[in-house]
Order: C-alpha cells, then sequence, then structure tokens
C-alpha cells in the first residue's frame, strides 16, 4: 500500500514541479506533514546529496526520497513516478511540434523565443558564478572585498572558461580535472 | 540506435554536476556536436518546452530527442538512461555510503567541480549567443529576458510566452511595413 501510495504523491510532484526540479522542493517537503516517510532534516540531508550528485536534481532528490520512505523499491517506484508525467507531456508535445514545426508562424514565434531563452542561461550563468565564486554575506565595503571571493574557485573558473573558450574540449575532462585540483588545493 | 539512446543518455546523466542548465554544455557536446541527433536552434526550442512544462529539463530533453529519433519507445528509452545513473548512485549511497556528503574529500572534489561548471556554463551561454541572437530584436529579447530573470526574478514561463508573442508578431509588423 505505502508503494501505491508513493506512486501517486510522487507522481503529482513530477506534474506540479513545473520549469525544473528545485520547484519540486516545497511539495517534499509537504509530503512530511502527511506521511512520516522521512522528517524535515532527512530532507535537508535529500536535497544536500541530491545537489552534490551527477543527474537531475529532482530525480535525485525522488531517488533519495522514495529510498527513506520504502527502501530500494520505494526509491524505483518514487523516481519512475515523478517522471512520468513530465514523459507523458513530453511525447505528447513531440508529436504536435513534429507536425507543426516547420511552419512560417511556429518558426517566428522561436525566433523570440531563441534569444529569450539564451538571456535566461546568461542569468543562470551569471547567478551560478555570484553564488559559487562570491561569498556576498562576507561584504562589508570595498575593503573586505579580499575575503568575499573565492581566489581558488576563481582560477579554476577563469581557466576553465579560458582553455573551454580556445580548445573546446569535452566538458567531462573540466570537470575531472576541476575534481582532482579541489582535492589538491583543499577547497 | 534504441542502444545508442539509451548510452548517451546515460553518459549525460552520470556525468553532469548541478542539475538544469548546468547539464546544458554536456548536452551540446554529445547532443549536438558528437551524436548529430538535434540542431543548436532545437536544443534551445527544447529547453524552452522544458521551462513550460512539469519536470526537470534532463528528463524532458530525453523524452524529446528520443521520441524525435526513434519514436515512444525511443523517448522512454532515453529517459531511462538519463534517470539510471541518478538510481544507481543515489540508491548506493543511500543504503551503503550514508556519510560521503560530509567526506573532507568529497567535498573538496565538489568545490573544484562547482567552480569549473560555472566556466562551462557561461561558455554555454557564449555559444548560445553566436547561433541563437541575432538582429536587433535578438539583441533587444536576450538582453531584457536576462534583466527581468536575474535583477527581478521574474517567472522564466512568462518571459517565454512573451518572447513568443513577441517573435510571432514583429513579422506582421515588418511585412505590412513593406507595403
Amino acid at each position: 500500500m505505502t508503494y501505491l501510495l508513493l506512486a501517486w504523491e510522487f507522481f503529482k510532484i513530477g506534474l506540479f514541479s513545473l520549469g525544473g526540479g528545485l520547484s519540486s522542493l516545497p511539495f517534499l517537503s509537504r509530503l512530511t506533514e502527511r506521511y512520516d516517510w522521512y522528517t524535515l532534516s532527512d530532507l535537508t540531508k535529500i536535497v544536500a546529496v541530491a545537489e552534490s550528485t551527477p543527474g537531475a536534481i529532482g530525480v535525485n532528490a525522488a531517488t533519495y526520497a522514495g529510498y527513506q520512505a520504502g527502501g530500494i523499491l520505494g526509491g524505483l517506484v518514487a523516481t519512475l513516478s515523478y517522471v512520468a508525467p513530465a514523459v507523458i507531456i513530453i511525447t505528447l508535445a513531440a508529436k504536435v511540434l513534429d507536425r507543426y514545426y516547420k511552419l512560417p508562424l511556429v518558426q517566428s514565434i522561436f525566433s523570440g523565443i531563441r534569444p529569450a531563452v539564451t538571456g535566461l542561461i546568461g542569468a543562470a550563468a551569471l547567478t551560478l558564478i555570484k553564488n559559487v565564486l562570491f561569498d556576498f554575506s562576507l561584504w562589508k565595503g570595498w575593503e573586505s572585498f579580499e575575503a568575499v571571493v573565492d581566489w581558488k574557485a576563481l582560477a579554476i573558473f577563469a581557466i576553465t572558461t579560458f582553455t573551454m573558450l580556445k580548445f573546446n574540449k569535452h566538458p567531462i575532462l573540466y570537470v575531472g580535472a576541476a575534481a582532482l585540483i579541489g582535492i589538491l588545493l583543499k577547497m | 540506435m534504441l542502444l545508442q539512446l539509451f548510452l548517451s543518455f546515460f553518459k549525460i546523466g552520470a556525468l553532469t554536476f548541478g542539475g538544469g542548465y548546468a547539464m546544458l554544455p554536456m548536452m551540446q557536446r554529445e547532443l549536438v556536436d558528437n551524436r548529430a541527433w538535434i540542431s543548436e536552434q532545437e536544443l534551445t526550442d527544447v529547453y524552452a518546452l522544458s521551462q513550460c512544462t512539469p519536470g526537470p529539463i534532463a528528463i524532458n530533453t530525453a523524452t524529446y530527442i528520443g521520441n524525435k529519433q526513434k519514436g515512444t519507445l525511443g523517448g522512454i528509452l532515453a529517459t531511462l538512461g538519463v534517470i539510471t545513473p541518478s538510481l544507481i548512485i543515489i540508491l548506493a549511497i543511500a543504503a551503503l555510503f550514508d556519510g560521503i556528503s560530509s567526506n573532507k574529500y568529497f567535498l573538496w572534489a565538489l568545490a573544484g567541480v562547482s567552480a569549473a561548471v560555472c566556466g562551462l556554463v557561461l561558455c554555454a551561454f557564449i555559444r548560445m549567443v553566436g547561433r541563437n541572437v541575432k538582429k536587433a530584436m535578438g539583441i533587444i529579447i536576450c538582453i531584457i529576458s536576462f534583466a527581468l530573470v536575474f535583477f527581478f526574478k521574474v517567472s522564466p514561463i512568462i518571459i517565454i510566452a512573451a518572447a513568443g508573442v513577441v517573435g510571432a508578431v514583429v513579422p506582421l509588423i515588418g511585412r505590412r511595413e513593406k507595403k
């Protein structure tokens, strides 16, 4: 019975998490009010692990939360139920879009949307840079600037950006090298 | 081909850190450059669709590209490919290595990776500007969208909907003026 409930709850979370995995978090925390699958402090750990492991954050969180609720089978049930709404909706959308994609009106709509999405990605990049390379909670005027910047992270960021633009190697090379440098520098 | 879909998305699921937009550099490399399953423009369109539909971007992209290549079954296999690494890694951590999220070596490596991901996403953005932002209209839409999200935290769905309307209306005005 737990598995059926898990499937139903995570299907609903998948359905209502608009615009990416992080939007699932409020729903995951609301589950703690209705079931004793995991506690709010478990959820803090679930989110920390989901954000620091490979893959989509929402999927990682669903797997971990499902595991807490019902073991390995619980993790499987929660994850598959969580992605099911997206799979159904995108499958239908892909078939509709495929039929109309070449239409001039659809192409002009997308010609407006593409630069907008590019702007969104620019905002995401700058937000990442702001959060990872700087700690503005330490800001006390310009003389505190040195403490605000994470200089090791800034160096890795600068080298990655420069070498990626110049040599355009596979992203995983940069990720692997950065992991090693992180350990060597005790970041 | 079905196996290739599963494997490519497995690779993306296993090797990207940070989710969402942080997965874009890997998708550009694997799906646009290496496999040529989708053009850069269409990948941007899928990201737009993902912002307006439920679920993580990685899932939406996998389902869409799988569908495009091999129909419904392709979509399901590509999606299973992208979630399988999560299932293995998260279940292993939950069941066996409970302490890894506070292990100092793991945290050092993660700090290094996060800094590199910032650079990779910035490069993905620069690449997208080159392919997607054309003419005065594109530049204006791009700057306004950026500012609305970064400074005013406007919902991406509203921005995409508005940009779609602008994209549909602007050519109509241009046509009328030419007559």
